[in-house]
């Protein structure tokens, strides 16, 4: 049965806790930050990644201005984790040089929004190897203007 | 909190909690207990089974009690197929049965029998002419749901009856889904086995029954006490039983008008739906379902992520696929209803119930619109995948 939800909502109230997902993750998925996408002038890398097992999707774009991310935008098709964790990747990469960028993990990602479900884990793969992509494709750009 | 959920489980009714509550007060008895007060414990058992029987349309030597509706779908297969093991070995099923079913039917593929799964139509209704294909001499057992749990479509069972009664095959359909829904008593459906399950239609959970057609081959599959005829060991979950019954009362005598006082409202539901939101597809729009299931397939979103997006404003929806559960799989009846992975990941399933009114729709619709437009303006994908 798709019938039982994981839900362990106090009985009735409608603030309670949400789903299996904790109020960071809730806000990260409600006002996701960094959303849409950079303009082709403005875009110094751009990266995107599916999980095919899931069908998620994740598109991202950099800005990078004197070394450090100035500009990030993304866009995500998935589940309320991949959103969130691809929201909270976004904030955690904004203003980072790009060697702090590239150290970014998953583990830092998760640790942010005070941990996922476990079985969401894998949706927080998707914005890291997003932005890895877009790194590689901005020194790509850097090497072959 | 607006509560459109009810295929997963609906409120107790309170003439049915009322009807309990003196069993798990006073008379706690064991019905097999032999002085009067286990006796007035087997009284109030054989009673509701008396009432189900009513309601049904049939004997009350043909209602055995179980604990749920898994319980009763494992109880028709593997003890038809424990009882015909000498006869044959192939049992026929659909691709878009409830997991009670799939999972059951799986688990005796390995235990050496040969399992079918039927294909469905566009529209989710079982293919006929490959099901009376699928059957042959070692055929012992047809299941195949009566309405589906993710999308409502209801299937011909009364004509998969009329070929399987021809063929001496027994014949069980689930109906967990459109007991207490349609104005239909269960013997009627023509099945020789047909669950159905309290706490669909308004009772407790816990207590279910199997209705069992005289003469059919049966086996029990647990061992214990006669309890059941035989055929479910285990001391009675007497208040549960008397609720599930005090319920069922309720929901067959009121399934004709509630169904079209719910019909309007789905209707009413799905037309704002589609009017309102671009790139929705309603599932099974075209086949006969039950009147308050609604299954909603929207483009280029997630339906975990709508899902979350009604909570969040207090509704309770579900998705059409597992992957809520955290299973990536997308729904497994849309996909055999022909839908793309991508569709199938984009479905949720609102089912509405006697609580409902058209204020909880109209603020579904609208709460659903935002959430969708939201969605849709984060995604990554346009258009048809």
């Amino acid at each position: 049965m798709a019938d039982e939800g994981d839900t362990n909502r106090e009985s009735g109230g409608s603030r309670g806790p949400l789903l299996f997902y904790n109020e960071v993750v809730i806000d990260h998925f409600v006002n996701p930050r960094n959303v849409g996408e950079l303009s082709e002038g403005d875009t110094d890398g751009y990266g995107m990644v599916g999980d095919p097992t899931c069908g998620d999707q994740m598109k991202l774009w950099i800005a990078v201005h004197g070394g450090r991310i100035a500009k990030i935008a993304f866009q995500s098709f998935g589940c309320p984790g991949a959103i969130a964790t691809s929201s909270m990747l976004t904030a955690l990469a904004e203003g980072r040089t790009i060697d702090e960028a590239r150290r970014l993990t998953d583990d830092d990602v998760v640790e942010a929004l005070g941990g996922i479900p476990e079985k969401k884990r894998h949706c927080s793969q998707l914005g890291v190897r997003a932005l890895q992509a877009a790194i590689e494709d901005w020194e790509r750009r850097r090497e072959h203007p | 909190m607006i509560y459109l959920d009810h295929n997963a489980t609906t409120p107790l009714d309170p003439l049915a909690f009322e009807a309990m509550v003196p069993f798990l007060r006073e008379r706690w008895g064991n019905p097999s207990s032999p002085y009067r007060f286990g006796a007035q414990a087997r009284l109030a058992v054989e009673q509701a089974r008396q009432r189900i029987a009513d309601l049904s349309g049939c004997t009350r030597g043909e209602v055995v009690f179980c604990s749920g509706g898994t319980e009763a779908d494992n109880l028709a297969l593997r003890g038809v197929v424990l009882a015909l093991k000498t006869k044959g070995n192939h049992v026929v099923t659909t691709s878009i049965e409830h997991h009670a079913v799939l999972n059951t039917c799986r688990a005796l593929e390995k235990e050496g029998c040969r399992v079918t799964y039927l294909p469905v139509s566009e529209e989710g209704v079982v293919e006929m002419a490959a099901l009376a294909g699928s059957l042959c001499d070692e055929t012992i057992l047809v299941t195949v749901m009566h309405a589906n749990n993710e999308t409502g479509v209801v299937q011909p069972v009364e004509e998969i009856a009329a070929i399987t009664r021809r063929r001496g095959i027994v014949f069980h359909t689930d109906a967990v889904q459109s007991a207490g829904k349609l104005p239909r008593r269960i013997a009627e459906l023509g099945a020789d086995l047909v669950t159905f399950s309290g706490h669909k239609l308004y009772g407790p959970k816990g207590a279910a029954a199997l209705y069992v057609r005289e003469n059919t081959p049966l086996a029990a599959i647990t061992t214990g006490g006669p309890h059941e005829r035989g055929l479910r060991a285990g001391t009675e979950n007497v208040a549960a039983i008397v609720g599930f019954a005090a319920a069922a009362a309720l929901a067959f005598e009121n399934a004709e008008t509630e169904g079209r006082r719910l019909r309007a409202l789905r209707d009413r539901l799905e037309l704002q739906v589609s009017s309102a939101v671009p790139g929705v597809k309603i599932n099974g729009e075209g086949a006969p379902r039950v009147p308050n299931t609604s299954s909603l397939s929207f483009r280029d979103i997630d339906g975990e992520s709508i899902v979350l997006g009604l909570d969040v404003e207090g509704i309770c929806a579900s998705t059409g696929s597992a992957c809520s559960t955290g299973d990536p799989e997308p729904s497994h009846v849309l996909r055999a209803m022909g839908l793309s992975p991508r569709e199938a990941q984009g479905s949720i399933r609102l089912s509405l119930g006697r609580e409902t009114c058209q204020e909880d729709v109209d603020t579904t619709v609208r709460t659903l619109t935002s959430t969708v437009a939201r969605l849709r303006r984060i995604s990554s994908v346009r258009g048809p995948a």
